[in-house]
């Protein structure tokens, strides 16, 4: 029932999206399991930008802390996470966009990084630098940067 | 509810499964075959309620960089204690002293690095090392301070450190040092910067786990001044918790700073009972 309102609500905003402009970290709607119907940008993610990201250390790092099998050229995968294969399986589109934009709405406490937001931070700084940044922090991925990393992560299937 | 679950279980798994490889290494060490090190204790102090065991930063480098502690003339630390050496018998400052004018041997120190940083109670505020050298330099000898990543500076924390290896660190934290201790030990489950991660996040929860290339340990300083193979230099407590501060993505705090010298107390205090270990090697 619930599930069936959901899509509902995600069909109407994809069809309405390319009109409109990409979704602010602060407008983000989660539902209370933490997962993000709505695509942020309304455009559909590209699975190969989306394994550049997950492998990139300046971008989403994912690898820091997560094994993927389907990337064997990326060396020292990390092991704080679990490992992300079979994640398409596991998870829906929407909780996929809801880990990745703010894990935390899904992983009360999770280490894990939230990747679309603004903060509230602690002392945040300007990248690796730090010192303090000059004017506001963009989030760490953009918005279509999250579409691209849930796009990749839909095809790691087991 | 569910999705707590699942993924609870599926985490639990994926850790279980990767305890035999990310263990930190079964060894001991001997350094120059005679000086027996604590390295590992299995009861962490009762005031640290997130670790049940100690471990030194030692068991999480490779054979190789492990090798490299067990013997001095293979310690590249050492030759920062030789320099050492020469300028504790050298006079410098108006008053035309040396260290060993008024300490003699380095030895006559030995004991001190193991209960660093304390409350200096003519000072009446928390002194660490380096605090205590350079009243040195500046009230006895007339000479000028050094800055907290000098060379000197740190060259002198390794010969201090050398001449207490072995002895068990055991830092007060209770009399005037409890409010350092507890700031520093807020500031140890503080989630800074932009990737939100607290010490605790990464050397209390995850040590003995991979972050990239990273084999994690504790974060125990007792281990310190460390000789780190990826700079190739001696590396001094608070420039060490500076890097890491900053790889949260957060404006983070200076050498010799108020936050710094409580969270190294706090740090110290969690590596009470393991061995002075300074200058050791890691990469
Ligand atoms: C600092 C470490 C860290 C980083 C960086 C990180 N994660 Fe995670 N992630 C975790 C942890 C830990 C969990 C397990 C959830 C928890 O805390 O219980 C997790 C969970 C997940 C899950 C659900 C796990 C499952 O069952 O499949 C996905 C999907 C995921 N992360 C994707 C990502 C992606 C994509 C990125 C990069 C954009 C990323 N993570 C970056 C630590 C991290
Ligand atoms: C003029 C004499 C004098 C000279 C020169 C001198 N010191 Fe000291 N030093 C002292 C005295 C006195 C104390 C305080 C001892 C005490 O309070 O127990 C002290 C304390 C210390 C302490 C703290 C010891 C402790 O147990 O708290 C350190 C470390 C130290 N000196 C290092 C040095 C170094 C390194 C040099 C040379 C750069 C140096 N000192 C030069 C007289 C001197
Ligand atoms: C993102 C994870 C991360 C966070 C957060 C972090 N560190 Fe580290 N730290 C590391 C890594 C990686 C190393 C190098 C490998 C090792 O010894 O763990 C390291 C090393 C250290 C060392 C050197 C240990 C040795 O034996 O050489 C100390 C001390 C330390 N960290 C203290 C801290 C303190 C204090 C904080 C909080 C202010 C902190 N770290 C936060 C990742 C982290």
């Amino acid at each position: 029932m619930k599930r069936q309102t959901i899509w509902g609500l995600a069909l109407t905003a994809s069809f309405a999206s390319a009109a409109m402009a990409e979704i602010a970290p602060g407008d983000v709607v989660y539902d209370e399991y933490g997962a993000v119907a709505q695509s942020l940008t309304g455009q559909p993610g590209d699975p190969a930008r989306g394994a550049e990201i997950v492998s990139n250390k300046s971008k989403g790092n994912c690898v820091a802390c997560h094994q993927v099998s389907a990337l064997p050229d990326v060396p020292f995968q990390g092991n704080i996470g679990p490992a992300l294969d079979g994640a398409g399986d596991r998870w829906s589109e929407a909780q996929l966009r809801g880990i990745v934009a703010d894990a935390k709405k899904t992983f009360e406490g999770t280490i894990m990084p939230s990747f679309y937001k603004t903060g509230p931070y602690i002392r945040p700084g300007d990248g690796f630098t730090g010192k303090a940044p000059k004017g506001d922090l963009p989030p760490l991925l953009s918005a279509q940067e999250v579409e691209d990393v849930v796009a990749y992560l839909m095809t790691l299937k087991e | 509810m569910k999705i707590r679950t699942l993924a609870g279980s599926v985490a639990l798994v994926a850790l279980t499964g990767m305890a035999t490889w990310a263990d930190p290494a079964e060894d001991k060490l001997v350094i120059n075959g005679e000086i027996e090190m604590i390295t590992h204790t299995e009861k962490a102090p009762d005031y640290i309620e997130g670790l049940s065991e100690q471990y030194s930063g030692w068991h999480f480098r490779d054979a190789d960089t492990r090798d490299m502690e067990r013997d001095d003339f293979d310690n590249p630390g050492m030759l920062a204690v030789d320099a050492a050496k020469e300028v504790w018998n050298t006079a410098d400052g108006t008053e035309g002293k040396s260290c060993a004018s008024c300490h003699g041997e380095p030895e006559s120190l030995r004991g001190v690095r193991a209960v660093m940083p304390k409350f200096n109670e003519a000072k009446g505020e928390m002194y660490t090392l380096e605090m205590y050298i350079n009243d040195c330099r500046t009230e006895r000898m007339g000479a000028e301070a050094w800055g907290w990543n000098d060379a000197d500076m740190v060259n002198m924390t390794a010969l201090i450190s050398y001449v207490s290896r072995g002895i068990p660190m055991n830092v007060a934290i209770d009399g005037p040092a409890a409010p350092y201790w507890e700031k520093g030990k807020e500031m140890y489950y503080t989630r800074y910067g932009q990737l939100e991660l607290s010490c605790a996040n990464c050397h209390e929860d995850n040590y003995g786990n991979y972050i990239r290339a990273d084999h994690l340990s504790q974060g125990q300083i007792n281990g310190f001044p460390t000789y780190r193979l990826k700079n190739a230099r001696l590396n001094s407590i608070h420039s060490r918790f500076k890097g890491c501060i900053r790889d949260t993505r957060a404006e983070t705090f200076k050498e010799g700073s108020p936050e710094f010298i409580a969270l190294e107390v706090y740090v110290a205090s969690r590596g009470n009972g393991l061995s002075v270990e300074g200058p050791s090697v890691r990469n």
